[in-house]
């Protein structure tokens, strides 16, 4: 079942199915071009695949927005190890949603962007690693991946073309942690999800210290249309270096929350209004987050600007995975501060210092503050431990962790500064106290 | 080689090889690139974030224990982004640490605190709830207290890469994070103590030393472990006249930091209350406690009738006294008492290797040779139960050179984990085995073999005839049981060898014939306790025991002379590889005395002049008379080791292979000195087994 009504003002590639009648099934798959695209991949050399993808300007859609033929080329096809393809479904970063929808509404999707992948690196395995906490959507991919051997689709010498690839799904024990591909591909291995030192990166040392691909379940569902379409196609759909369409989950103090499949570089504030439904009860915009918890908060006045990743990334934040959180002006921002703080304390894998005791020191400020406890150092406290965690952690979930805080501490000061209880000073007289501060 | 790279360090210049960690490049330097979980030899984890270190053109701080040197890198360590990312580091640390330095262990030696002091903020920012677990005891000499853990993993890879055995391993996440053991709540390993050595701050705690005393308040004494063959420095911690702690934290020695339980723990026999401290003499059937005087004067008139006589003494000395002693005894024996009658335990059939090799040159392997050579077959051995150095030795010359490890064993042992090819093989069919390992072994470019007491006699020259048909180098090491098991044969306590090996006209009887002897007359025993498991042919026979308890062959004797162990006297020993060291007396127990004094008092008392009985002159002796022993005595007393070089020609020794047989320690039992160690007694593990190893 689709969560939200669809919008007109969608591009409709990677959704193209969703609605359909047993859009699931693969039988509505094959009836509506489904794996079309795979027997036109096995026509093209493995070099070709690589270079239409590189056309396309796909970017990783996880959130890192890395370009994603690029991270295929760098996969050694020459190396005597197999060769592995990961699909990273452990969508975990608050506010995002898309992968579960893509997959609940289209699983053979998936599958056929893995087997191009699988293609074009020459893998012949697979796993789809999904989060724990979509346990119904493990049992749903692996039907689908049931009917896709059942037909012929996965298995030894696909449909007569000589190709062989098998696909598994591999659960998750619900660590955010386990999204970083590295600390994946340690959860996958069954070992404790830390993430791994880099250098090596997964393209060369991934599973089973054999060159890996990983990438984002909705970047896999790009592919087979870019083969089909072609990738200059594609790429025409976005702006320059941003190709393509991608998904966006729009939630909060809007009218019309949901998962809508949008251009890249589409504006935020017409995102808002025209896709979202504009705000609840004619609010006012007062701050954005452009793609999950993770990315910088925007003010109002910054959010006119076009939803792709240089762009964002100029704006000072991050295009992340999609997950737009529109806020009113009701919004109290130490709260949001300390929702997110929780949520990286909570998360924290623990390997490293800086973000196993940041997180949690700056939870327990937050929290204070958040309770009428904070004192006025604290502000600047939080701020400057927040610069301590960023950029000094082993993986991004300290980054993660400190970007948010940063730039909520300096564009809502004022909101911290509200919230500081006041000290207190005996004096002579009729009011026993004073506020001083 | 790899290539050289230029790098500049704090505006100093220098070239290394290119991939040299920062951190040893700095190290070498002279500047200190501080880090926690950083830890040369084990696994690189950039978990503890301290060793950021500031590269020009690179944006963000780098990890100098992971970033490795490129041609024309420029790094700054002390710049004031580097210096206040160390700082902002040290203050999360300590965030949740409960600074409870005034009580804990650590404090004083502490790198928590060192960097604190060095690098950190002298007052904490932190007002909240700290996080607060209770402490954990995961087995008699093995105490967490999670709250001072800072998580370097130091204990898990040491653990694991080091020991081989992977008992800890993380639980948790995130600020809860901690260390937990494979039992969950306990422990089911070597109880080595490697991971509480290795903690840097006071996070694991040992069962006998904690909250016994601080750092600075003893001596520290570096000595030789009196257990197994190996010959492991321990330096022990002593306080009031008892020892508080064994490790090896400076590195010094032949094993490093390496101990077992044994090395680190097993010390704790000195101070039993069963420890004698006075001779006793069996007066009316009864064992008396007499002054030295009156004990000395009844073995010395005794001796003086039997020998006058034309009587039968039987001399069995010991495997864990120094070699002074050793060469003492025998000298004693053989030209004051007149008797080649002289044994002792052996374990290893050291005297046909010698035979089978003589005429080459670096053909035994030291204790070093064992963590560069390229292959190394184990024969009819548990290394990590009986000689855990050499297990660990190996295993870091597998982990760091990728060695090949060959094992032919009765049973499975934790070596096979990490070998090339592990056979089973029982007793007589291990020459064969390793005939079927013949091209792997060729292939491996150069061999070290270690055999124990199943390769004896006419084994050992086919061992060495199939070295030699490999047609590589090929290196031995001759497996013996105790401290000084080498020592003592080296030193001639044998009936048939004299000291170096040399010839004796008429031999003597081995020990069990004295045994067995119905007309032997006086038995004499220096820390030897061969009436454990045999029964004494001559009931009349005179009886004289040196020990430190009333063994089972002291409750028969005559006369009980109260000795010193290893931790109380002077002298040296030899390790299995022939590696000689110095023992520091650590402690002192009354009444007791050194089985080197004992031995010069019953001379004396006998008015005989047997030599100056100090331990200096004995050994300035040994050096002219044993070959391969003519080491630079200043080495020694520096701390060092010095292999020895025992034969270079034919030993003609009379063959008994049937007199050799290894006692088979395992890790937790040390002969009678095991017995009187409640540590060994209280692990879960002991008493252990051979050839018995399972993953856990």
């Amino acid at each position: 079942m689709l969560y939200n009504q669809p919008s007109p003002h969608e591009t409709r590639v990677l959704t193209r199915r969703f609605g359909l009648p047993n859009s699931a099934s693969i039988d509505t798959y094959l009836a509506s071009d489904g794996y079309k695209a795979f027997l036109k991949a096995m026509q093209m050399a493995p070099d070709e695949i690589v270079g239409e993808v590189k056309t396309s300007a796909l970017r990783g859609r996880g959130g890192a927005g890395f370009p994603t033929g690029m991270k295929w080329s760098f996969v050694p096809r020459n190396s005597p190890k197999p060769k592995y393809i990961v699909v990273n479904a452990d969508e975990s970063e608050p506010a995002t949603c898309k992968d579960r929808v893509l997959m609940e509404e289209d699983p053979h999707g998936l599958i056929e962007g893995t087997m191009i992948a699988a293609r074009a690196i020459g893998s012949e395995k697979g796993y789809i690693y999904i989060r724990g906490e979509y346990r119904y959507l493990i049992d749903h991919m692996d039907r689908a991946i049931d009917e896709a051997y059942a037909r012929g689709w996965l298995g030894k010498n696909i449909q007569g073309t000589g190709m062989n690839f098998d696909l598994s799904t591999h659960t998750g024990a619900g660590a955010y942690e386990c999204g970083e591909e590295s600390a994946l591909l340690e959860s996958l291995e069954g070992k404790r999800g830390n993430p791994r030192l880099k250098p090596p990166f997964p393209a060369t040392h991934g599973v089973y210290q054999c060159p890996t691909v990983v990438n984002n379940v909705e970047t896999f569902y790009a592919v087979p249309h870019i083969i089909n379409m072609g990738g200059q196609a594609f790429a025409d759909l976005g702006t320059p270096k941003n190709g393509g369409t991608r998904m966006f989950c729009l939630s909060g103090h809007i009218n019309n929350p949901g998962v809508f499949e949008l251009k890249m570089g589409a504006n935020l504030l017409w995102m808002i209004d025209a896709v979202g439904g504009g705000l609840r009860s004619g609010r006012k915009l007062k701050a954005v987050i452009p793609g999950g918890s993770s990315c910088p908060i925007l003010r109002a006045d910054e959010c006119d600007l076009a939803m792709d990743y240089d762009t964002v990334a100029k704006a000072g934040s991050m295009l992340g995975s999609g997950g737009v959180v529109i806020m009113d002006d009701t919004t109290d921002m130490v709260a949001v501060g300390l929702r997110i703080m929780s949520f990286y304390a909570h998360e924290s894998c623990g390997w490293c210092i800086p973000c196993r005791e940041g997180t949690t020191w700056l939870k327990k400020m937050l929290w204070r503050m958040n309770n009428g406890e904070g004192r006025k150092q604290d502000i600047d406290l939080i701020n400057e431990l927040s610069k301590n965690m960023l950029g000094r952690t082993f993986c991004a979930l300290g980054d993660a962790a400190a970007m948010p805080t940063i730039s909520l501490v300096e564009k809502f000061r004022d909101e911290f500064e509200a919230k500081v209880r006041p000290v207190m000073v005996p004096v002579s007289g009729p009011d026993q106290l004073v506020a001083i501060s | 080689m790899s290539q050289t790279v230029n790098i500049t360090i704090n505006g100093r210049q220098t070239q290394v090889p290119q991939g040299t960690l920062i951190i040893e490049a700095a190290k070498a330097m002279g500047i200190e690139v501080p880090a926690f979980c950083y830890y040369e030899g084990y696994s690189l984890q950039a978990a503890c974030r301290m060793c950021l270190v500031e590269v020009e053109k690179m944006p963000k701080l780098q990890p100098g224990c992971t970033l490795t040197a490129n041609e024309g890198m420029v790094i700054h360590t002390e710049s004031p982004n580097v210096v206040a990312a160390r700082k902002g580091t040290l203050e999360f640390l300590l965030s949740n640490h409960p600074l409870d330095c005034p009580v804990c262990d650590k404090g004083g030696e502490c790198e928590l605190q060192d960097m604190v002091f060095r690098y950190g903020a002298g007052e904490s920012r932190h007002v909240e709830n700290k996080v607060h677990t209770p402490e954990k005891q995961w087995s008699p000499v093995v105490f967490y207290d999670a709250p001072r853990c800072i998580l370097c993993y130091r204990c898990v890879r040491v653990c694991d890469e080091g020991l081989g055995v992977g008992a800890l391993g993380v639980s948790n996440r995130g600020v809860i994070s901690e260390i937990v053991p494979n039992g969950e709540d306990h422990l089911k390993c070597d109880e080595c103590g490697a991971c509480i050595d290795i903690c840097p701050v006071g996070a694991l705690t040992s069962g006998s030393y904690r909250y016994q005393t601080r750092p600075w308040e003893m001596t520290h004494v570096g000595t030789v472990c009196t257990h197994c063959g190996d010959g492991c420095k321990t330096t022990l911690g002593v306080k009031n006249n008892e020892i508080m702690r064994g490790n090896n934290r400076d590195r010094s020695g032949i094993n490093g930091e390496f101990l077992c339980i044994k090395g680190r723990y097993a010390f704790d026999f000195t101070s039993h209350n069963e420890r004698l401290q006075a001779p006793l003499v069996r007066v009316n059937g009864k064992l008396e406690p007499v002054s030295w005087s009156e004990a000395l004067a009844t073995v010395a008139a005794k001796f003086k009738e039997v020998k006058a006589a034309g009587g039968r003494f039987g001399v069995i000395g010991s495997t864990r006294t120094t070699n002074e002693e050793n060469f003492f005894l025998q000298k004693f024996a053989r030209t004051g008492l007149g008797t080649n009658n002289i044994d002792h335990h052996r374990s290893g059939d050291l005297a046909t290797l010698l035979d089978a090799l003589s005429g080459r040159e670096n053909a035994l392997a030291s204790v070093a040779d064992l963590y560069t050579a390229k292959g190394a077959l184990i024969v009819g051995a548990d290394l990590s139960q009986q000689h855990p150095l050499i297990a660990f030795q190996l295993r870091a010359n597998f982990r760091h050179h990728a060695a090949k490890l060959f094992t032919v064993t009765p049973g499975p042992v934790r070596e096979d984990e990490i070998a090339l090819a592990a056979v089973r093989a029982q007793a007589g069919g291990e020459l064969q085995a390793i005939e079927g390992l013949r091209e792997k072994l060729a292939a491996a470019g150069d061999l070290t073999i270690l055999f124990g007491d199943a390769i004896k006699g006419e084994a050992v020259r086919k061992l060495v005839a199939f070295g030699d048909s490999l047609g590589i180098p090929v290196r031995y090491v001759c497996l013996l049981d105790n401290s000084n098991s080498r020592g003592a044969v080296d030193m001639g306590l044998l009936p048939d060898l004299g000291p170096g090996f040399k010839a004796v006209e008429k031999p003597g009887l081995a020990a069990p014939e004295m045994l067995a002897d119905a007309k032997l007359d006086v038995l004499w025993l220096v820390g030897a306790n061969p009436l454990k498991s045999a029964t004494l042919a001559n009931a009349g026979a005179f009886v004289v025991v040196q020990d430190l308890f009333l063994t089972e062959t002291a409750q028969r004797a005559d006369v009980v002379l109260p000795a010193a162990s290893a931790y109380e006297k002077n002298g040296t020993v030899t390790n299995t590889c022939g590696e000689v060291q110095k023992l520091k007396p650590a402690i002192r127990t009354m009444g007791a005395k050194a089985d080197l004094e004992i031995i010069g008092l019953i001379a004396r008392e006998m008015g005989i002049n047997a030599g100056i009985w100090t331990p200096d002159k004995v050994f300035a002796e040994i050096q002219q008379t044993v070959r391969g022993y003519n080491v630079p005595a200043a080495v020694l007393t520096a701390g060092a080791a010095a292999l020895t070089m025992p034969v270079n020609g034919r030993v003609a020794s009379q063959a008994r292979p049937e007199l050799i047989r290894s006692a088979g320690d395992t890790l937790f039992t040390s002969g009678s000195l095991g017995r009187y160690s409640k540590v060994l007694n209280s692990v879960m593990e002991s008493p252990g087994g051979l050839f018995r190893h399972e993953r856990e």
